[in-house]
């Protein structure tokens, strides 16, 4: 069985690598802020007892006041999981750090965030739209996307 | 004198009758040597994600089913024991063994079409194909049986399965699992040491255990590369842990070992078919669910290991009638992240057979 980490068991574990970079956590995920994702990830794929060497899905929610995007990691070393999760202010240009440098299988998912909320990610090698055509207009799973 | 190439592009695709469907590879090549290639997909872009955040949770049912159509028994499942695990609705027993007995029975159905294009793509033209959907043609015969339907079946349903199967499917299923495998001999004696099928796919595509990790490759993908992987045995969903079956893997990688690891889960499908009905008990088929759910608000995730890879399903819920968030993990999607690097170097011919060991589905690429 996969066992779910507790996002709170590890947020104790890591915050002192990570002063202020965990807004909070849950039995369910762990929520970081924009700035620290990159080094939260880098510390959580090659943490010697956690190794999350699997990137399993990412994806986007939008809740009005913010994106959240998730990031549901896997070890198929230890067979565990945990799901860290960003948000991401504005509705004019979000952005976020890319995470294709840790695991390449963020390549199209990350491309597709990019299509469908707009959220931009810095560092990615090759951010275009993926399932509709360059030169649509808006960004569909926006909440506030007018259909017609 | 030498006389000086330029590489050019080449697009193969979108309509091309290798690509299983409308996707296209943008190919450049040096002489007939792919030097680089990228996949330009969305042809099939429906906007299921968008669809179902208007319809009620029974009514998104019918769209998993046109995601891989060639699995649709596995994606009603999947996204099934999501809803079941945001709602918290229980599943009966019998409900649980006609699930794993039509999933199973989707992934040899699956299997047989992965294999039977597969082995299309290597020049065998048609024959081995027909085989495969001789033996399809059985398990179609079954789906139709319990839901009415040969493709798009909208079968199972929150909490259980939408009906109890008919008296003859007991019987007709008893007699596909003792025939089943003698045909998955039959294959084998055509075609495991068959010279042209060891030369086009022996070492060809190979996709290294490390990267397919990072990549995140799921299913007979990844599998064939060395991991020993599968969400069945790793996490047990269902009752599938009351099974006795074997997780085959390949070694290298390579095209050859994705095709053999198929043909491997369809025999371990069957093994898991015959304990099902031998342990297959009676009672209801469904617990009792209002006809508009409203699950609690709050996210779960539900993910099952079908023909091409994890499958999940991300449901967000703020306590309406409808998700306000379906997100679905499709494999083949991300299975398809490092067709560049498995592709580059070989022949515009081998691609073509590397893009048809990968095994996807086009409508959940795109969804």
């Amino acid at each position: 069985m996969t066992v779910a980490l507790s996002g709170k068991k590890i947020a104790r574990q890591i915050e002192k690598h990570f002063p202020g970079g965990i807004i909070e956590s849950s039995p369910q995920s762990l929520v970081v802020d924009r700035e620290s994702l990159l080094p939260v990830a880098t510390y959580l794929k090659t943490a010697p007892g956690l190794d999350f060497d699997y990137l399993t899905a990412i994806t986007a929610v939008d809740y009005y006041d913010y994106f959240e995007v998730n990031y549901r990691l896997t070890s198929l070393k230890r067979n565990h999981s945990l799901v860290v999760k960003t948000r991401c202010y504005g509705r004019d240009n979000p952005s976020l750090p890319s995470v294709v440098s840790l695991w390449r299988g963020a390549d199209f998912q990350e491309r597709e965030i990019y299509d469908l909320f707009g959220i931009s990610f810095e560092g990615h090698p090759n951010l275009k739209r993926i399932v509709l055509w360059e030169g649509f207009q808006g960004h569909p799973l926006r909440k506030d996307y007018l259909q017609w | 004198m030498v006389i000086k190439t330029e590489p050019f592009v080449v697009n193969i695709g979108p309509v091309h009758p290798s690509t299983h469907g409308v996707f296209r590879m943008r190919a450049t090549l040096d002489g007939e040597v792919i030097v680089d290639m990228e996949p330009v997909f969305g042809y099939l872009h429906r906007g299921i994600e968008k669809l179902a955040e208007e319809r009620t949770y029974t009514g998104c049912i019918p769209l998993t089913d046109r995601l891989d159509y060639l699995a649709s028994m596995s994606n009603n499942l999947a996204y099934c024991l999501a809803v079941e695990k945001l709602a918290g609705i229980p599943v009966p027993e019998r409900a649980e063994y006609l699930r794993v007995i039509m999933a199973e029975l989707q992934r040899i159905a699956s299997h047989l079409i992965a294999v039977g294009t597969f082995l299309n793509d290597c020049g065998a033209f048609m024959t081995p194909v027909l085989y495969m959907i001789r033996e399809r043609e059985k398990i179609l015969d079954l789906f139709e049986m319990v839901s009415g339907q040969r493709l798009t079946y909208n079968y199972m349903r929150v909490g259980g399965v939408s009906q109890d199967v008919p008296e003859e499917f007991i019987p007709a299923l008893s007699k596909f699992v003792k025939v089943m495998p003698g045909w998955i001999d039959e294959y084998d004696w055509l075609l495991k040491e068959n010279e042209i099928l060891l030369a086009r796919a022996k070492g060809v595509g190979i996709l290294p255990k490390e990267l397919a990790i990072n990549i995140a490759a799921s299913g007979p993908v990844l599998r064939a590369s060395g991991v020993k992987w599968d969400i069945r045995r790793a996490d047990p969903y269902s009752i599938y842990d009351r099974f006795e079956f074997a997780i085959p893997t390949g070694t290298v990688g390579d095209c050859y070992d994705r095709y053999r690891v198929r043909v491997e889960e369809m025999r371990q499908s069957v093994r898991i078919l015959k304990q099902a009905l031998v342990q297959l008990p009676s009672g209801e088929v469904r617990s009792e669910v209002p006809h508009l759910i409203r699950p609690p608000a709050g996210e779960a995730y539900g993910h099952i290991e079908a023909p091409r890879g994890e499958l999940g399903f991300y449901l967000v819920s703020d306590n309406s009638i409808a998700p306000y968030r379906f997100h679905v993990r499709a494999p083949t999607l991300i299975n398809l992240t490092a067709l560049r690097e498995m592709m580059v170097g070989w022949k515009v011919a081998d691609a073509i057979i590397i893009f048809g060991s990968i095994d996807i589905c086009v409508a959940e690429v795109d969804r």
